[in-house]
């Protein structure tokens, strides 16, 4: 008989924090550029250059620490991690090991039954992102980029509360949209800004000890995510079944080749001989400070929604869709405050541009276009200037390239053609052309109408009022 | 009379009298340099074209009336650890052998904004890491006072250099003792500030925690007037102290009425030489009879201190000297297969002896299961070491000790014994630890004819304390500042 | 002499600093460090209990820069003393296999 298993998951997160600069020297923490061209002696670990701390990444840390329910530590330090490898130009990153920022927390995910978990949060910690080692394909050398060698990041450990795929998956989108609503991340994992490490070990039902646990690496996606877990599971199984023993190792995952490997090697010893960082002060977060952090927190999600359903009067669903994205819920509030059509501008993100961001392999934040923008436009097809065909039609174009819907309907002669003697005769026109459906129409065929609509708003290339078109369109028959 | 016989101070008051200009000065240490290097070997570096077109450009500004700084158009030289852009820093390391800074260290431009003309860079122990200026890689220093003798060390080169009168001053750092002991050696005067009163930024580190730059020249006034322009508050130095009262200068006063002197009797025990004991005692007495109140007392922890910097100075070595790897400057090794080598041979080849043993023991005693036994106990012990000295300094004005417990040794004689080398910085090297100001002064000569020196230690900030009691000892004494112009005299 | 070190040890700490020892160097390392640590070992005579450990001798704390960006493109500077230069970065032995 199988014996069953249980898998325990515990998750160091890792997040960038969306500073202007890097974390101790004044270099751009900006997307791309040449490799090379946002570095300083500080970032590339010039001998003799001295890290300064800045200031936005405490009160961020903080702010990520007080969203998730975590003590915050007031006498915070950093240390050194020492390591060797060309990405980290020190040889040693600077983190904090003893005093971390931020401990004891924890949030509150949806479980599959409907029920809800809290997930503990060990520690938050502040820490410099690695530079980038491209490979060559050719020849067996790697080059290295310090571009994003001093970003900052947060680490967040959890401790070993996850018991699923689906629990690990729901724990980091509640810590994205928590991140994301302080404004402290963008946190898209496809480009690394969010990044999980998995620590996974599984131990028969029932059992009070935690099995040995191994670290995965590189997961850029959820679904990366899912799969690592599944795969590792299946594997610590495999060995404890056929009576081997699972090794503490880090694991690094391939999601070409949708498995895992060891990356050992005796040149890495894994010590990291972590010291206090000389070159740096404490930190001390006096009350006034943390108060001040703490009063600019955010509007949550939770708030959101009772408030979008007591003030917009939007359904339930509508607010949950719109809110489970920051950028989304913002730009639905800004569009409300100036249309003032709650119900509208929900549907036009509802439905418009939920389909189009599908269609086009996009998240909520990659939205570009703006909430005037948005307005002008629930304002147009209100007012009935254009009709919902080319309102729709506006639309695309402005989610593809943000225009200005009122300058795009007038350059384009988009508005609703309203005058009936152009109406009358285009629709006198088409009943010319087409006997056939008027006669169809006549001999009880109600269907034949919609054919002569269709045909007279091709005539008028899509601006004719619909309603006017069907109410001539019966008198003339 | 060369004008390099003159105190900094001086040569810089007849430049601004126009009775000489920065460009003869820069001639006349060049032209020492030419004479005295091959015998005393203090520079790693020599920059004449650029110093003497920089003499030129400090001059027009001293014309112009743009210059007023007391050491405008002087020339010095500075400790090859710290940073000069576009002049090569080597650390007195291999592995650093064609570095070539791209922005100057924070001291040094402090320096250059007051009119400095920089000659070139002096040898030290490589790294810092030594008593003798032995361990470089670019050949050994000698003492000016008999060169069959070590200069002491790290900052060897600098005080060579003032002693040799190849340049007015010099800029030395003293993480144990590396500013004081050579100038002991060397008879010249030395101060190594509070921690966080000079910038660290540029400074190439040892031990963060511990490293200062400071003055080295043939005086106390000018030590005081070298300090007062290198000292600063940086914002790019988050251990930078900001200070108001770095006007040291006033400090130079002939006056120890009341002043209150200990004399630590652990520092008079064994291991002491008898004739550095009585050339101190003996400066004590002068002290005396101007009115201070020497007393003696118990510091307490004094062998503590050597264990525990050699633990805390090599654990931050270890991780300061990590970034040295063939990567992104300095020496790689010609042939390599895969990552781990080339950072192993680069870095084998690259360091030498003493250097690979302070990092190796560096990285042992932070290593798993060591850290709490050995990093945290010596950092313990380091707060045992500062509540010491508070206690002292609540009594004291002024601690008063030797630099060194003896004179300088001969060459060759230290190395083949690590901890003996190292027992040798038992009177610096806890003033580091608790981040004091300390100053060394000639104060007689052994029967050797070579230089001992006067150790004075100051609470933290306290540096106007130190620089008075030295001044005002310095009062007592027709001193002649270095053997040149002692020859110079015999000669004529 | 109190403190052995062993050979694993002294391969242990060669990884750890990325220093590669001949048999020789090897032999006197064992000795030095053996030695220090003797030497190292006084410390143990002083009761330490309920010390702090101190890493700043000063109570200077919370220095900041603001979040602004002060830095143009450094990418000559940076590249100025590289050892081994590609396609504007530093040219390592392959890192992954």
């Amino acid at each position: 008989m199988s014996r069953e298993y249980e898998t325990v998951i515990g998750l160091e997160v890792h997040v960038e924090l969306a500073t202007k600069t890097k974390i101790f020297c004044g270099c751009s923490t900006a997307f791309g550029g040449a490799p090379n061209t946002h570095t300083c002696p500080v970032c590339t670990g010039m001998p003799g250059s001295l890290p300064v701390l800045n200031k936005k990444v405490v009160e961020y840390a903080a702010a990520v620490g007080i969203a998730t329910n975590c003590t915050i530590n007031q006498n915070c330090k950093f240390d050194r991690k020492n390591y060797f490898y060309p990405d980290n130009p020190q040889n040693y990153q600077i983190s904090q090991l003893y005093e971390p920022i931020c401990r004891n927390g924890y949030v509150e995910i949806e479980t599959a039954s409907g029920g809800t978990k809290k997930i503990g949060i060990h520690e938050i910690h502040m820490e410099e992102d690695a530079g980038k080692l491209v490979h060559d394909d050719w020849e067996d050398v790697s080059v290295v980029d310090f571009n994003r060698s001093g970003v900052p990041l947060i680490e967040i450990v959890s401790e070993p509360d996850m018991r699923s795929a689906d629990e690990v998956i729901a724990y980091l989108e509640k810590l994205r949209l928590i991140i994301q609503y302080l404004g402290a991340s963008d946190c898209k994992l496809n480009e690394g800004s969010m990044r999980a490490d998995v620590n996974l070990s599984v131990r028969e039902v029932g059992a009070t000890e935690f099995g040995t646990r191994t670290e995965m690496k590189n997961l850029n996606s959820f679904r990366a995510i899912a799969h690592a877990i599944e795969g590792e599971k299946n594997r610590q199984i495999d060995l404890i079944e056929s009576g081997e023993k699972v090794i503490q190792e880090t694991r690094r995952w391939d999601d070409t080749k949708e498995s895992s490997h060891a990356m050992r090697s005796k040149e890495d010893a894994q010590d990291y001989r972590y010291f206090p960082e000389p070159d740096l002060v404490p930190i001390i977060i006096s009350d006034e400070w943390l108060e001040e952090i703490r009063s600019a927190q955010p509007e949550f999600r939770t708030q959101k929604l009772v408030r979008y359903e007591k003030e917009y009067e939007i359904p339930r669903y509508d607010a949950e869709i719109i809110t489970n994205s920051k950028h989304l819920a913002d730009l639905f509030e800004k569009t409300v405050a100036i249309c003032k059509k709650p119900k509208k501008v929900s549907n036009w993100l509802m439905v418009e541009t939920m389909r189009l961001l599908k269609e086009h392999e996009m998240e909520p934040e990659d939205i570009r276009f703006s909430a005037e923008h948005l307005a002008a436009l629930v304002n147009l097809a209100d007012a009935g200037t254009i009709n919902s065909t080319v309102a729709k039609e506006v639309f695309e174009k402005m989610f593809t390239d943000d225009i200005d819907p009122e300058k795009y309907v007038e350059e384009h002669g988009l508005k609703t053609v309203n005058d009936e003697g152009a109406l009358r005769s285009t629709i006198e026109q088409v009943i010319r052309d087409n006997p056939q459906s008027v006669e169809d129409y006549h001999n009880g065929k109600e269907k034949a109408i919609g054919f002569l609509v269709g045909q007279t708003m091709k005539a008028m290339k899509g601006k004719a009022n619909p309603a006017m078109v069907n109410q001539i369109l019966k008198e003339l028959l | 009379m060369s004008l390099m016989s003159l105190t900094a101070v001086e040569l810089g008051k007849r430049i601004q009298n126009k009775e000489v200009t920065a460009v003869d000065a820069t001639r006349e240490a060049l032209a020492a340099i030419a004479a005295r290097e091959e015998a005393v070997h203090s520079f790693v570096t020599v920059d004449a074209e650029g110093a003497l077109a920089q003499a030129e450009q400090i001059q027009k500004r001293i014309d112009a009336g743009e210059l007023t700084s007391p050491l405008a158009g002087v020339p010095v030289a500075i400790k090859d650890n710290m940073c000069t852009k576009g002049m090569k820093t080597t650390c007195s390391s291999k592995i650093l052998y064609n570095f070539m800074p791209t922005f100057t260290a924070e001291a040094v431009l402090n320096l250059e904004k007051a009119g400095a003309v920089i000659l070139g860079k002096t040898n030290m122990d490589e790294f810092a890491m030594g008593s003798t200026t032995e361990t470089s890689a670019f050949g050994v220093t000698k003492n000016p006072w008999n060169t069959g003798h070590v200069p002491g060390g790290s900052s060897g080169g600098s005080c060579a250099a003032v002693a040799a009168e190849e340049c007015s001053y010099a800029l030395g750092s003293d993480t144990g003792g590396s500013i004081r002991q050579p100038s002991s050696f060397c008879g010249v005067t030395g101060i190594k500030p509070t921690y966080g009163t000079v910038s660290r930024y540029g400074l190439i580190a040892y031990g963060s925690s511990l490293d200062q730059i400071g003055p080295i020249a043939k005086d106390v006034t000018d030590c005081a007037t070298i300090l007062e322009i290198i000292s600063s508050h940086d914002s790019k130095d988050s251990t930078s102290v900001v200070r108001e009262d770095t006007r040291f200068t006033e400090a130079l006063v002939d006056d120890v009425k009341g002043m209150k002197i200990g004399i630590p009797r652990d520092y008079f025990g064994e291991g002491l030489n008898a004739e550095v004991k009585e050339a101190v005692l003996a400066a004590a007495k002068e002290l005396e009879k101007k009115g201070a109140i020497v007393e003696e007392f118990d510091l307490g922890l004094v062998e503590y201190a050597i264990p525990a910097y050699y633990v805390i100075a090599c654990a931050e070595a270890s991780s300061n000297l990590a970034r040295f790897d063939g990567v992104k400057y300095g020496y790689r090794t010609e042939e390599y297969d895969g990552l781990h080598q080339m950072y192993k041979k680069s870095r084998s080849e690259g360091f030498g002896a003493e250097v690979k043993r302070r990092i190796m023991l560096g990285s042992f005693v932070l290593s798993s299961g060591y850290y709490d036994a050995y990093y945290l106990k010596a950092l313990r012990v380091k707060a045992l070491i500062k509540k010491a000295f508070d206690e002292a300094f609540a009594k004291y004005d002024v601690i008063l000790g030797p630099a060194a417990p003896n004179t300088a040794p001969k060459l060759g004689a230290s190395l083949s014994d690590p901890i003996q080398m190292y027992l040798g910085d038992i009177y610096t090297i806890s003033v580091n630890l608790a981040g004091l100001p300390g100053i060394s002064l000639p104060c007689g000569m052994d029967s050797q004819g070579l230089p001992i020196g006067l150790q004075l230690i100051g609470d933290c900030f306290r540096e106007k304390n130190i620089i008075r009691a030295a001044y005002a000892y310095e009062q007592t004494r027709d001193y002649r500042h270095s053997p040149v112009a002692m020859q110079d005299e015999k000669g004529a | 002499m109190a403190n052995i070190i062993s050979d694993e040890t002294i391969e242990y700490v060669g990884i750890l600093a990325k220093l590669e020892l001949s048999d020789e160097e090897k032999e006197q390392a064992k000795k030095d460090m053996g030695e220090m640590l003797d030497y190292i070992d006084q410390l143990n005579e002083l009761d330490t209990t309920g010390v702090e450990p101190m890493s700043h001798v000063f109570p200077v704390h919370n220095v900041f820069r603001e979040d602004e960006v002060t830095n143009g493109d450094g990418s000559e500077d940076t590249l100025a003393n590289a050892p081994l230069e590609r396609d504007g970065g530093f040219e390592v032995p392959k890192t992954i296999i």
